[in-house]
């Protein structure tokens, strides 16, 4: 584990150089980590408080704010389900109910194996193809409840594949 | 910025003109170019016809076409949204000198019988072109009342060009508004926006000549001002903003720098949703063309004017549509709100002088600057100028992106545009402004879409969202969700909005689950005027909003769920205690 909080935090190191010098850039520099990690570690806010010289309570404070930084690892396959307005009426809910139930995990949480994440959110900007759901940027639009045993297979399957 | 000589700037000015010279030029190019061409095909490539597999129908269109040898007369064209987003993914088949055909639900396999029954027929052929049952099943006519019913202004160019292609930008009118403006003073740019008439497309409906004649009276604070662009749109059902800066991102950003020549601002920001990451990707090619090409930078186009723009990614967070909250979030801070006055064109971001406009008023000014004041505001009614963009979505036929003059009646969008309900079932209510407005139910359509008209009956404009619901639809449920969400979303700064929220949601609930009496129908409209009066800032103000409407045209779905629903009502207090809250600021 050592030698991963050496690794992130050098990576970390590197990603901040160019938000150094810019003001207000705390926000951008977290939504850089998080895209290269996945979530924002612990090993990576103490980076981030040293290079930027922001306390470490501000920049916890900033992170639990908002709701697209995750502060652990999400599993490999994020199921993202929609439940904005137009996804809601259309059945949304029955969706999210649908997919806890496949995987028996609430929304917002990972599985056992840690190979699914379910987070709910609002409106991707398809409400055309409501309700929607997007699996690791691949979106599925008109979803029924039916189709999430067919979503989560499918994703088992490609996963398996890829060794994981 | 670096203080630099005379000398200097001289030769910046000059390397501005030639660069201005370049540009114009650049235009030229494009439509010489096109010219060759003897038919477009254009896909939409837009976030909804995207996710439906656009990509792979652009690949579908340039490798049939390579393969029967007509890649040069044929240009196949990734557009931005093209508005009837149900009916995705589209592409739309121009022939010169025939009147184009659109097609609805198109695949990869679709768009190569498009290639052969109707491209390759009309290119090597005479006469009619008969294509198969299997495409004529998928054309979509052109004449909908969808499509004739619209007046475009902000999307003219979204579906009908590239938004990557800076020089089909150009030659389409691009940057001559802004062109124009440098010719003129400041305050005669200002003047023209006063006169059109725009007032700000976000929700507030503030006229935006006179919140830039703010900012242009304040003093520069340390060398600085700035304009902010707000793209965090946050109303869940509506994408307006996200096609515009993905169709449009170049139209976006040179209204942004006209209203910063106009108002003396140094540099820009646009805040966007981190959830839009097509709208983010093309603000950021289309800052780069800009800096590349001449159109950022110091001495613009041989002047004084000098602007710089960047952008900054929301991180899911409702409130900082409020603009206060957004400049916090730009400032890298948790997005919590703070009261006015100061406003944030006496101290804004970083404490200096900024100007916050929303992503569609700054798309409306490129095209004002150019055809002028009275062109635009000879669109719509006395006090709600020019167009409207509305993300019309829910139980709707035509569920897509439109653009219409202001006064538009609500049934003309929902039956004309919208087509009806996708159910076929009786239409019910439509709710605009998301969780901040309120309904309409179908005994108003014939109310015009504008400003003041929907603040009457409780609702707002709001930023466009509109969600059609049919008559299987609870009333009661709606405003809940609407009331989830916002609470969800209630940053927690100010008491009225963090607990009058969320005990006006535990009574909803109550009420939902069928165990609600009039006393708590009566508490919740008591907690909401309090909300409504008390709360910081816009999000607390309008949270009640769609419980309170839905109670005034739903009241019996309301009484019927309650446990004495059939009794009679008590008699209306005369004031609510609540309301006496001093609300002078």
């Amino acid at each position: 584990m050592a030698d991963d909080k050496v690794k992130i935090q050098e990576d970390t190191r590197k990603m901040l150089v160019k938000w150094k010098t810019k003001r207000g850039s705390l926000i951008m520099a977290l939504h850089e980590i998080q895209g290269a990690f996945g979530y924002v570690p612990w090993d990576s806010m103490e980076v981030v408080a040293e290079e930027l010289k922001i306390p470490m309570a501000q920049i916890y404070s900033v992170l639990t704010f908002y709701n697209h930084f995750k502060l652990t690892a999400p599993g490999k396959v994020v199921i993202s389900i929609c439940d904005g307005t137009a996804c809601h009426i259309k059945g949304g809910q029955s969706v999210i109910e649908a997919f806890e139930k496949e995987l028996g995990v609430p929304a917002g949480t990972t599985t056992e194996d840690g190979l699914f994440y379910i987070q709910i959110v609002r409106c991707l900007g398809c409400c055309g193809l409501a309700p929607v759901v997007v699996v690791n940027g691949k979106t599925y639009g008109r979803v029924t409840p039916l189709d999430a045993p067919k979503i989560v297979a499918e994703w088992r399957e490609t996963m398996a594949k890829e060794g994981a | 910025m670096v203080e630099l000589s005379q000398e200097q700037i001289e030769k910046l000015k000059a390397l501005g003109r030639t660069q201005k010279e370049n540009l114009i030029k650049m235009g030229e190019d494009f439509k010489e170019k096109v010219k060759n061409f003897k038919a477009s095909i254009y896909t939409c490539n837009a976030t909804s016809c995207h996710s439906g597999g656009a990509a792979s129908v652009l690949d579908a269109f340039r490798e049939s076409l390579a393969a029967t040898g007509l890649e040069s007369d044929v240009r196949v064209v990734c557009t931005g949204c093209m508005g009837l987003c149900a009916s995705g993914p589209l592409a739309r088949v121009e022939i010169k000198g025939k009147k184009p055909v659109l097609y609805q639900h198109v695949t990869p396999d679709m768009a190569r019988v498009i290639v052969s029954e109707h491209v390759v027929p009309a290119l090597k052929t005479e006469g009619e072109i008969k294509t198969s049952d299997y495409l004529k099943k998928q054309e979509l006519s052109l004449d909908l009342p969808f499509f004739t019913k619209q007046r475009k202004i902000v999307l003219r160019l979204l579906g009908h060009s590239d938004p990557e292609d800076l020089g089909e930008y150009i030659a389409n009118g691009g940057y001559q508004g802004l062109m124009k403006a440098l010719t003129m003073k400041p305050e005669e740019v200002l003047d023209i926006i006063k006169k059109s008439g725009l007032r700000g497309r976000g929700g507030g409906g503030f006229p935006t000549g006179t919140k830039w004649e703010m900012l242009a009276k304040s003093p520069l604070v340390d060398g600085e001002k700035f304009m902010i662009c707000n793209g965090d749109e946050g109303d869940p059902g509506a994408y307006m903003d996200s096609c515009i800066l993905g169709g449009g991102s170049h139209a976006v950003l040179e209204g942004m720098m006209i209203g910063a020549y106009a108002t003396g601002a140094t540099s820009g920001w646009f805040y966007i949703r981190a959830e839009y990451p097509l709208a983010i990707q093309r603000m950021e090619l289309a800052i780069k063309q800009a800096k590349r090409y001449g159109i950022l930078g110091r001495n613009i186009f041989g002047t004084d004017f000098n602007f710089m723009a960047d952008i900054r990614y929301g991180a899911g967070a409702f409130v900082c549509g409020e603009e206060t909250a957004l400049m916090s979030s730009v400032e890298g801070k948790r997005g919590t709100p703070r009261p006015r006055p100061p406003f944030p064109t006496q101290k804004g971001l970083f404490q200096k002088p900024t100007a916050i406009n929303n992503v569609e008023t700054l798309a409306n000014v490129g095209p004002i600057m150019v055809n002028g004041p009275e062109w635009f505001s000879e669109v719509g009614t006395a006090t709600s100028k020019g167009t409207k963009v509305f993300a019309i979505t829910g139980k709707v036929k035509h569920s897509g992106l439109v653009e219409v003059p202001m006064g538009t009646t609500v049934g003309e969008m929902v039956n004309d545009i919208g087509g009806g309900t996708s159910s076929g079932k009786p239409f019910k209510a439509v709710q605009t402004g998301g969780p901040s407005g309120g309904v309409i139910p179908a005994s108003e359509l014939h109310m015009p879409l504008c400003y003041e008209e929907l603040k009457k009956i409780g609702s707002m404009m709001g930023s466009g969202g509109m969600i059609v619901m049919d008559q299987d639809d609870s009333m009661v449920e709606i405003a809940k969700f609407y009331l989830g969400f916002t609470v969800d979303e209630s940053c927690g700064k100010c008491a009225p909005c963090r607990i009058g929220g969320y005990q006006m949601l535990q009574l909803m609930k109550k009420i939902a689950d069928g165990k609600g009496t009039k006393a708590d129908v009566a508490k919740i409209k008591e907690i909401g005027n309090a909300m409504k009066k008390a709360s910081l800032c816009g999000l607390g103000q309008t949270a009640p909003n769609p419980v309170l409407s839905t109670m005034k045209f739903f009241k019996n779905e309301y009484d019927a769920l309650l446990i004495d629903g059939n009794e009679p009502d008590a008699p209306a207090e005369k004031e609510v205690k609540a309301c006496n809250i001093n609300t002078k600021k």
